[in-house]
């Protein structure tokens, strides 16, 4: 199983790699939402998949998860969700001003301010 | 959609079209909604749920009437100032546990009790609950904000 | 209790005192005098940290009154403490300098808000003792640094400011990638904790090496190292002055802290491989850093590159990883801190007086304004390290360090740079200073007190340290022992155990 999501986050990693070397800025944007999506899947896999009880609350319990894998992941999709949401505004200012969402007439020129 | 209706010759296009079955549904739909959020909300801690998705639902649950309606309309139904919701939320957020350090606990320290009321029986009081509230007051104002920037960018 | 609330401080204040502005609302001049007032509580809050930490050792508190290794802590050691006491420093003057310089505009759309948000991210990142936490942190800072770079939006920052937010998000995504694998080889977040766990570790020590070039990927390109600086000059360079301070005074060097923390505390396996590695990078970059220096008649963008020598500096001082190095590597931190704040600064003053960036349009400042012009003559003396000043102390442990290690090239070429450096800002001395007087009546007629008050309190206070480092010497042995020695850090992890 752990075999699996560590191809499939491969997988998802190789593609934000593609995407995030496009040339449009709104595929950019997506690329970078599926490369951190393929990190928590690497993240879920390091703490070994598998079911289990709730740790600590009761001191019975023996075959308990990992709850710290998932409590990274969440505090690491929250900031992945404010990044997005910031990278779209940004996105969309940015072709309001610049009147493009192409990366190559994002280069600027020598010597401006 | 507009403009489209324009090329094809409507000489006068309504500002909004009249979408009776999506803003009628949403309307009641926005309350069920609502209470799965609330519910989501006071679920968490122990189950999953917690401050992070009920704000993000309540949130939805406000998009829907966005689309619905627009954005003027909503700004009628909910006349509120989103950067002092977010304000509110990040200060009862931070207050909390600076306010539990006043009694000498360290920061973010944990308190809780357990209370019995009539009818609804026995209830956990915890000191997370209002740094939640934080957390939800913070996550609905940032979206909303960002939504109706996105998305009030055509007028 | 006391120490409890002490050490939570440089998070709390910078952080409520933002959210008391954002409640305030759109009242710039009101915003101007909260953030100065939470700077001020800041500099004496950890003046009186430094001097706890000096007196007791490490000092640490267990957010949440979970048990070390367990819950957050934040754990103050001299190092963390000195770079806290810098940052409040250096943003108070900036602070002071936004009033005349940023412009209403900016300052009602939560500037002083999002510096001092940006201000609680790097204190937290300076000072947690959990490395997710400091990933935390990192974002913190990162979202809020997002939000400068583009503030007021005009073409060019939005342009670069979009360049700036997709590499810090690919590095970010990276550090949460090598926190997955560094957990799941030691199964603890600590720092304190992994360093002791990892010291009786028998595994393959190959995972180790991959682990350390993920994190170390992360790292240096917040720092702007030779093969990931490329974001660095072009970013930097778009926002205005007062931020382009901060950010060249503070954010590469939270790049550089993280470095040194990883480095002494995990991956210290494979010494002799990866910091010949690394010292080869940071020597590649002073070379870079100084080609850039030399070609550029832009005042904003010779500093940059500046920006560039100093951080391979300070990476050859870490490189060494002997006390004398790491002595080196932290007076020339500090130091680095505040002359680069300080020198931005003046030179802001001299763009925002002229109207020009290029040096070459610029000429006879000196019949205007001659205290400015030996003022920014003491601050190049500085930055180079003319004996009194305190870059001289950097440079002489580092270089001295990598002498007795047997490293005479990097040795030498810190010592060649140290000349390019002189030149390059000697340049422009003499461009801007000198030559055909300058008319009254061409400059811009602006409001610049605050401006000169800001840039020469710091570059005063560069000399003062200067004067001051044989007094200081104790406290910056005691940070750079932390480091070489982690287990001075790491010791109230076993108090617990």
């Amino acid at each position: 199983m752990e075999f699996i999501t560590i191809v499939l986050s491969g997988v998802l990693i190789g593609a934000a790699t593609y995407l995030i070397l496009s040339k449009s800025v709104l595929r950019i944007i997506i690329g970078i939402s599926v490369l951190s999506h393929g990190i928590h899947l690497m993240l879920l896999t390091m703490g070994q998949l598998k079911r289990g009880n709730v740790p600590i609350l009761e001191d019975s319990v023996t075959n308990y998860t990992d709850p710290l894998p998932q409590a990274m992941i969440l505090t690491a999709i929250v900031i992945s969700f404010a990044l997005t949401a910031f990278s779209l505004v940004l996105a969309l200012r940015n072709y309001k001003v610049l009147g493009s969402d192409d990366t190559e007439t994002m280069k600027g020129a020598q010597n401006e301010n | 959609m507009k403009s489209a209706l324009k090329r094809a010759g409507y000489k006068q296009v309504h500002k909004q079209m009249n979408d009776v079955h999506l803003q009628f549904i949403s309307k009641v739909a926005f309350f069920i909604i609502l209470l799965f959020a609330f519910n989501l909300f006071f679920a968490g801690h122990y189950t999953p749920g917690g401050g992070f998705v009920g704000g993000l639902l309540t949130s939805a649950a406000i998009v829907l009437l966005l689309i619905a309606f627009d954005v003027k309309t909503l700004k009628k139904m909910l006349p509120i100032r989103f950067r002092l919701l977010i304000a509110s939320g990040l200060f009862l957020a931070l207050g909390v546990p600076t306010g539990l350090m006043f009694f000498g606990y360290p920061f973010f320290t944990h308190e809780f009790t357990e209370i019995t009321l009539p009818i609804l029986g026995e209830i956990g009081l915890h000191s997370a609950t209002p740094f939640d509230l934080g957390v939800f007051l913070t996550v609905c104002g940032s979206t909303l904000l960002i939504i109706i920037l996105v998305g009030g960018a055509d007028d | 209790m006391k120490i409890n609330f002490l050490l939570m401080m440089p998070l709390i204040i910078p952080f409520l005192f933002s959210v008391i502005m954002l409640f305030i609302g759109k009242k710039p001049k009101v915003h101007r005098v909260i953030a100065a007032l939470s700077e001020l509580f800041m500099i004496i809050v950890s003046i009186i940290i430094v001097v706890a930490v000096y007196q007791n050792g490490t000092l640490h508190t267990n957010v949440g009154n979970w048990p070390a290794p367990f819950g957050i802590t934040v754990v103050y050691d001299m190092v963390a403490a000195l770079l806290v006491l810098t940052t409040s420093i250096l943003t108070f003057f900036v602070i002071i300098y936004s009033y005349q310089s940023i412009g209403i505009e900016r300052e009602t759309y939560y500037y002083y808000p999002m510096l001092l948000f940006m201000i609680t991210g790097i204190n937290g990142a300076f000072t947690t003792g959990d490395i997710f936490n400091m990933f935390v942190f990192f974002e913190v800072f990162l979202i809020a640094s997002y939000v400068l770079i583009v503030i007021g939006s005009t073409k060019k920052q939005l342009r670069e400011g979009f360049k700036y937010l997709v590499v810090n998000i690919v590095s970010s995504n990276f550090f949460v990638l090598g926190l997955g694998y560094l957990y799941s080889i030691t199964g603890s977040l600590n720092m304190a904790d992994i360093h002791v766990k990892l010291a009786s570790f028998d595994g393959n020590k190959d995972v180790m090496t991959l682990v350390s070039i993920v994190f170390f990927f992360v790292f240096l390109t917040k720092a702007g190292i030779f093969p990931l600086y490329f974001w660095l000059p072009d970013s930097y360079s778009a926002p205005p002055l007062p931020i382009l301070a901060i950010f060249g005074a503070l954010l590469t060097k939270v790049g550089v802290y993280a470095m040194m923390r990883t480095m002494s505390l995990f991956f210290s396996f494979d010494q002799s491989f990866t910091n010949t590695i690394i010292l080869a990078l940071a020597l590649i970059t002073i070379v870079i850093g100084c080609i850039g220096a030399l070609a550029y008649y832009d005042l904003k963008k010779v500093l940059i590159y500046n920006i560039m020598i100093a951080i391979g500096f300070i990476f050859v001082g870490i490189t060494m990883m002997d006390l004398t190095g790491l002595i080196g590597a932290m007076y020339y931190l500090i130091h680095d801190m505040i002359i680069k704040a300080g020198l931005f600064l003046i030179i802001g003053f001299i763009i925002y007086r002229t109207g020009k960036t290029n040096a070459k349009e610029i000429h006879g400042l000196m019949s205007v304004h001659p205290v400015t012009g030996w003022m920014f003559f003491i601050a190049a003396m500085s930055l180079v390290g003319v004996p009194p000043l305190p870059g001289f102390y950097g440079k002489l442990f580092i270089v001295k360090s990598a002498f007795e290690n047997g490293y005479y090239i990097a040795g030498i070429v810190v010592l060649l740079s140290s000349l390019v450096i002189l030149y390059s800002i000697i340049r422009i001395f003499i461009q801007v200073f000198w030559g055909k007087p300058a008319v009254q009546s061409e400059l811009r007629q602006i409001k610049y007190d605050k401006l000169l008050f800001s840039s020469f309190a710091l570059i005063i206070l560069s000399v003062v340290f200067g004067f001051t480092a044989d007094l200081l010497y104790p406290l910056f042995e005691m940070a750079a022992t932390s480091i070489v020695d982690p287990s001075t850090y790491a010791d109230y992890i076993m108090e617990v155990e």
